[in-house]
């Protein structure tokens, strides 16, 4: 395994075949009856100032990845290393730091802020238990931060329930802001929001990006919004990356049926092109009992024997230098 | 196919009557669901979708909703004037719904069988045995494998594409005539929201029912619907065919939606937005509802007085809009120059 100790190349997070093993346990003895496989040798690497998209269906393991990047969920196996730390072997108080450096915005703005506390006290909390700042630069960095989100100083004292899901997403977005982190891991930002609401955050998510420098782990299931706002893009299957490239490159020459069949089940706000998309057959298999071979393979279009039988590896193709693929068809 | 009217809804309103004070869910809402096409109603949270959907089935929780005005001709009776033990008849009979959420509405204690044997036995006299069978045949229907074993699974067991599948199954059993489909797939992940579209589609073809589809996705609704109505704050912004709607939008909400919904193929740097936020039921603003929020009349001290009321601008093109085209009478027009404008 490479050592990845400096940081001055660009890149700002690796990740290498990193695993996350649920143990399955039943019965009296609570034995151990086997391992959903959530993350199941994960590798990428985000370099500064980029957006990482993270793509795929639910129970795909996306975000089960982005937690374990913080240590949210310990990892049964690979490495992470994030500005030069491993974050995998971080004692107590580097991963005190490392939550200073890296943040999270949740999916739901309803049950991601405590109800009971003011926006003022979601907002500074973690100022004053990272930084134990004085109550008045507290204030101070709450308000200008609220208002950089789009806030008033006035939202201060006011409680969740009061705002509408964009604004509360807007403190979601001041929360992990406030701390001024390196890098700024999305989960699903907008898919709770509505439509109207979506694209005023998203801008505001890129416009923050260019202020602040910051770089974006984004996960999201919705390949539109993804091309929107991601530099590169890694799409996953069943804990797996199946896919990886420039977000132009991956949308001009998908290669992965799964890539494209995502991509076509997308619905067009456009009546002509009614009749032109195909619904891939079946559903997500359990982690629990993935397929043997290829994990797309019941699904896929294109599957043969040899996919059936083995994984196919992570490789360069189709010319260019950064787009991997894991398919034996492609 | 013939295209005769199945259901008109006339001037609908519906309140709720709450303690923080009177919510105007739906006010004055007219459309009809023509035999075997879709109906779309689109709209963000809280703009009054759902409590249409809810009206046509006489399911508003009363209290606090109460339907205050309106009429809903199905077939050839007006489901407001009819009995609770009539409306009995219809509901899931004739008139069936599908919910958005398929892990709350399906009963965690019954297989899914005796759920669809339950709503077969009850409107086609049929003994378990026979119910028993068609749930089978159901199942088989909607293209769930294996359906002989699986009728005897509890929804627990299923995932949430089959979990819909099974919805999809007790709402078309009774060969309903309109099937409400309430965000049908918004709760389910995007290969499978296809697939469950498709086999409305399917179903819809084979039995010749109409569907009134219940989104806030444009997507979906360009790919499937025949009609569509935008509504917005309690009221229906714009009316017309999906394909006028989509090729030439005369409300500038309805504008502004489509612009804002991210494209594959988008290039730029930023999206275009709706500024502001949808409106909270308990304090519509005055005039046009949109108009805070509006590009175009958002300074015009009409908009900002008199709410625009739905109206044929063009043919087949109803808009509530004072700058759509063809909107305005000439007497408005000169009502206007004299009173509003500075």
């Amino acid at each position: 395994m490479n050592q990845n100790t400096n940081s001055d190349n660009g890149l700002l997070l690796n990740v290498e075949n990193l695993k996350t093993y649920f143990a399955v346990k039943k019965g009296l003895l609570r034995r151990t009856v086997g391992y959903i496989k959530a993350v199941d040798g994960v590798s990428f690497s985000v370099r500064k100032g980029q957006t990482l998209g993270l793509v795929g269906e639910s129970g795909c393991g996306k975000t089960t990845a982005a937690r374990t990047i913080i240590r949210l969920i310990p990892a049964t196996s690979g490495s992470v290393t994030f500005g030069g730390l491993d974050v995998l072997k971080a004692d107590k108080k580097q991963l005190r730091s490392l939550r200073r450096r890296i943040t999270i915005v949740f999916q739901d703005p309803y049950s991601s802020l405590n109800p009971r506390m003011t926006v003022g006290d979601i907002v500074g909390e973690s100022l004053r238990v990272q930084k134990k700042l004085s109550r008045s630069r507290v204030t101070e960095q709450v308000n200008e931060t609220l208002e950089r989100v789009g806030l008033s100083r006035e939202h201060v004292n006011r409680y969740p329930h009061e705002f509408s899901g964009g604004q509360r997403q807007r403190i979601g977005v001041a929360r992990a802001l406030v701390l001024r982190p390196e890098l700024v891991i999305c989960d699903e930002p907008v898919s709770a929001l509505d439509v109207s609401i979506q694209s005023q955050i998203l801008n505001l998510l890129k416009d923050l990006q260019d202020d602040f420098g910051l770089t974006f782990l984004f996960i999201a299931h919705d390949l539109a919004v993804v091309e929107f706002f991601c530099d590169v893009i890694a799409v996953m299957y069943l804990g797996k990356i199946v896919e990886r490239a420039d977000r132009e490159e991956i949308y001009r020459n998908p290669l992965h049926p799964y890539t494209r069949a995502l991509m076509s089940v997308i619905p067009k706000v456009d009546t002509q092109r009614r009749g032109q998309r195909t619904a891939t057959g079946g559903e997500v298999p359990s982690a629990l009992n993935p397929p043997d071979g290829c994990p797309f393979h019941p699904r896929c279009p294109l599957a043969e024997d040899i996919c059936r039988r083995q994984m196919p590896a992570f490789e360069q193709k189709g010319g260019i230098s950064d787009h991997f693929v894991a398919c034996w068809k492609c | 196919m013939n295209n005769g009217t199945l259901l008109a809804v006339d001037n609908l309103s519906v309140h709720f009557f709450t303690e923080d004070g009177l919510a105007k869910a739906v006010q004055g809402v007219s459309f009809a669901i023509q035999e075997g096409k879709t109906f779309a109603l689109v709209g963000e949270s809280g703009c009054g979708k759902s409590v249409t959907a809810l009206s046509i089935m006489r399911l508003v929780p009363d209290p606090p909703g109460k339907i205050v005005s309106g009429r809903m001709k199905f077939k050839d009776e007006n489901i407001l004037d009819l009995t609770e033990k009539q409306m009995r008849q219809i509901r899931g009979n004739q008139i069936a719904m599908i919910f958005q959420e398929p892990m709350t509405s399906l009963n965690p204690v019954f297989t899914v069988g005796d759920q669809i044997a339950e709503a077969i036995k009850l409107h086609q006299k049929k003994d378990s045995e026979q119910a028993w069978a068609d749930s089978v045949e159901m199942l088989k229907g909607v293209g769930i494998g294996d359906a002989e074993r699986r009728v005897y699974e509890y929804p627990h067991q299923m995932s949430g594409g089959m979990r819909q599948r099974v919805m999809i199954a007790m709402a078309v059993s009774c060969q309903p005539d309109l099937i409400i489909a309430d965000e049908p797939t918004t709760a389910l992940d995007v290969t499978i929201q296809a697939q469950i579209l498709d086999l409305l589609d399917e179903l819809q073809r084979q039995n010749g029912m109409s569907v009134l589809l219940i989104t806030h996705d444009l997507g979906v609704v360009a790919e499937r619907a025949d009609d569509v109505a935008v509504m917005y704050a309690s009221r229906i912004a714009e009316k017309a065919e999906a394909k006028s709607l989509f090729q030439n939008p005369l409300h500038p909400y309805t504008q502004g939606l489509l612009k804002s919904v991210p494209q594959l193929g988008f290039e730029g740097e930023r999206l275009a937005t709706i500024p502001g936020i949808v409106p909270d039921p308990l304090h519509f603003p005055s005039g046009c509802k949109f108009h805070p929020r509006c590009p175009v009349g958002g300074k015009d001290k009409r908009c900002q007085m008199v709410e625009p009321e739905l109206r044929e601008a063009q043919t087949g093109r109803h808009v509530a809009c004072w700058y759509a085209p063809g909107y305005e009478t000439k007497q408005e027009r000169e009502e206007y120059e004299s009173k509003y404008k500075q």
